[in-house]
């Protein structure tokens, strides 16, 4: 198993946010979590990440059979966790550049390599944006394809999104998607795919271009069913989230 | 009439002694007394700036002073109150010890304490004096001939080589009619110099239609006090763009350059950087006073704070006349419990029909962008020294682009030494 997550129950700022947290990804696999607003996805993620702010209380995170419960958050990068930020700070003074340099591992006097420009070519940035402090004054779009290009540099054996397609025009969402399936491995067949990833989202309209092996629905801090996804989604977009949960209790 | 005369007929000395004991309206009081005074051209002067030591070499690179002098339209170095070396390395420009331009040039002495008031405080009357005393006057006269643009910088340093002194610089910038002039000015102490006091007056002057730029790079000892008067007069359709790159432990600096946009369409752009070290007491503002229709002045400054250093970051605009435009910045990083920052935006409108803005934020370093660049693989150091980097590090404008390129790798060799 690449993650496995057991029992894990996190405080933010002294407020339990997540309680008995249990799932696991094995390598290849891509899921995606769905819940309503507040239901503690972003915070799975962080937890998952290592934000100090995040505090674990019970339960353990595994990544690569190593306990990464207390790892600070670079090391845990280091071992190959990922991730996109939905909203994700501005910084002055750092620019794309200097970001991409180093997640692909560049010394920062070098110039960027030929593969870095390549891909932000596909992704529709200049070489002025890429000189452009990181975030500063992005557009919604600009932001996830700035993203997405730091993890096409990273190359992570694990990847979260945090809404990848929120704020993304029609038009780019399919673009970016497909950048998401290079992420994932998704061109290679399923046997042969060692990425995986964790979806959040909201709509689930990126899963129209970003295929999923499993759904998970997280409620009040717990995921209270997991599945099919396009059972899942379909059972949401029928009943909401609370009948999707009711028909999960049912079962 | 000798030049002395003419200064006493404009009263220069009688304001100066007037001023000997007059305290600055800022920054913390220094005793002059404590420091002695250096005999005038004391050293002997140089053939070639590599004929330094290696390592005062490499301390005037530091403050951008290259001792091969390429890119370069000529060098000034004083070391305490000798003028060492000077070289004209282009014919759009002239250079030479603001002394022998004073003998040179009668027109000169219209220049001198105009700008920069001898009574302003006892540090300007002090320099008077001292040059009165002295018979004659340190520092460096640039000027750029009328029509010409010079591309490559000027550079001057001024160089404190001798503990517990008073090196005092009596400098005259004249941009001529339609003419252009770029500056780097670094100002440096040598090794073992365990206190000392600058004292540096520059008047600087824009003709219609010209353009100065003004980087200056300190990198002093640590018990080193540092008084910069500094004053500008801008004529119609001037740009003055002055850069300050502080990113050593000081003592004490204090100093206000003003600029006096008095010609229609001049303008004028403070940019500064400043990293206070230790115990360093930096009070640095920029100050414009907008008096030509359609004047406009911006001063920007990013000031970071760490040990127990104190910085106030300055910016005061005065807009007198309807159309004219001003906006004060200033940033500020707190990153020690024990040191502060003070930002003091300041505007003044005594007109209507004027525009004139500011923005100030001090604070620690956001948890949000330090998070960011840990899930990017950097350690929570490395994100932070980073970041304060990236803060520091701001987009200099308005310079030639060999220059800008300079000044970025200047900056960045500053800041990443910090």
């Amino acid at each position: 198993m690449l993650l496995e997550i057991n029992n894990l129950a996190v405080e933010v700022e002294g407020k339990q946010v997540l309680k008995n947290v249990n799932l696991s990804i094995d390598e290849g696999e891509t899921h995606v979590l769905l819940g309503p607003n507040g239901a503690g996805k972003s915070t799975l993620f962080l937890s998952i990440l290592g934000f100090p702010k995040y505090n674990i209380t019970q339960g353990s995170i595994k990544f690569k059979g190593k306990d990464i419960t207390n790892l600070p958050t670079s090391e845990r990068v280091a071992l190959g966790i990922g991730v996109s930020f939905q909203n994700p700070p501005a910084i002055r003074g750092i620019t794309v550049k200097d970001l991409l340099k180093y997640e692909s591992g560049q010394n920062e006097n070098e110039e960027l390599n030929p593969r870095m420009k390549e891909l932000a070519n596909k992704l529709k940035f200049s070489e002025d944006f890429l000189n452009r402090d990181v975030n500063l004054g992005f557009s919604g779009g600009e932001v996830k394809r700035s993203e997405i290009l730091q993890l096409l540099a990273q190359q992570p054996d694990f990847t979260m999104f945090d809404e990848p397609d929120s704020g993304v025009d029609i038009e780019n969402v399919e673009l970016l998607a497909e950048e998401l399936n290079v992420i994932l491995d998704k061109h290679k067949r399923i046997k042969q795919r060692k990425r995986s990833g964790l979806l959040i989202t909201h709509l689930g309209y990126i899963l129209n271009f970003v295929k999923a092996d499993k759904a998970h629905v997280l409620m009040d801090g717990e995921i209270a069913c997991s599945g099919n996804p396009d059972e899942i989604l379909l059972e949401i977009r029928k009943n909401g989230f609370t009948g999707c949960v009711k028909c999960a209790q049912c079962l | 009439m000798v030049l002395q005369d003419v200064l006493s007929v404009r009263n220069v000395y009688e304001d100066a002694e007037n001023a000997k004991d007059k305290k600055a309206a800022l920054g913390t009081d220094i005793t002059i007394e404590n420091f002695s005074s250096e005999e005038v051209n004391a050293i002997d002067v140089i053939d070639d700036l590599n004929d330094l030591s290696k390592k005062d070499q490499n301390t005037l690179l530091s403050v951008g002073v290259d001792s091969d002098e390429s890119d370069r339209a000529g060098s000034f170095l004083q070391m305490d109150q000798s003028n060492i070396f000077t070289s004209e390395l282009s014919d759009n420009i002239e250079l030479m010890n603001t002394g022998v331009a004073l003998e040179k040039y009668d027109w000169l002495e219209n220049y001198l304490w105009n700008a920069v008031k001898p009574d302003a405080d006892k540090y300007t009357a002090e320099a008077a004096l001292k040059e009165k005393e002295d018979g004659t006057f340190s520092g460096y006269f640039v000027r750029s001939k009328p029509g010409t643009k010079e591309f490559f910088p000027v550079q001057a340093c001024m160089f404190i080589a001798d503990t517990d002194i008073m090196q005092t610089a009596h400098n005259i910038i004249i941009a001529e009619e339609n003419s252009e002039l770029h500056l780097i000015t670094g100002c440096a102490t040598g090794e073992d110099i365990s206190s000392a006091l600058h004292v540096g007056v520059s008047e600087i002057y824009l003709k219609p239609g010209s353009k100065i730029t003004f980087t200056m790079v300190h990198n002093w000892a640590e018990q080193v006090e540092v008084r910069p008067r500094t004053a500008i007069k801008q004529a119609d359709n001037s740009t003055y763009i002055n850069n300050y790159i502080l990113t050593s432990p000081v003592n004490s600096i204090q100093s206000y350059p003003t600029t006096y946009c008095e010609g229609v369409n001049s303008k004028a752009l403070f940019q500064s950087i400043m990293s206070g070290q230790k115990t360093s007491n930096i009070d640095m503002g920029s100050r414009a006073v907008l008096t030509g229709h359609n004047s406009s002045a911006e001063a920007i400054s990013r000031a970071v704070a760490n040990d127990s250093a104190q910085i106030f970051a300055r910016g005061h605009i005065k807009g007198d006349k309807q159309e004219v435009k001003g906006h004060v910045e200033c940033n500020g990083l707190v990153l020690s419990d024990d040191s502060s920052i003070y930002a003091v935006p300041i505007l003044e409108a005594n007109s209507t029909g004027l525009e004139l803005s500011h923005e100030a934020a001090v604070g620690k370093i956001d948890e949000d962008e330090i998070y960011y660049l840990t899930s990017r693989g950097f350690s929570e150091e490395e994100a932070a020294s980073m970041i304060v980097r990236g803060f520091l590090n701001m987009d200099i404008t308005g310079l030639p682009p060999i220059l800008a390129d300079y000044t970025k790798k200047m900056i960045d060799m500053s800041v990443k030494g910090m």
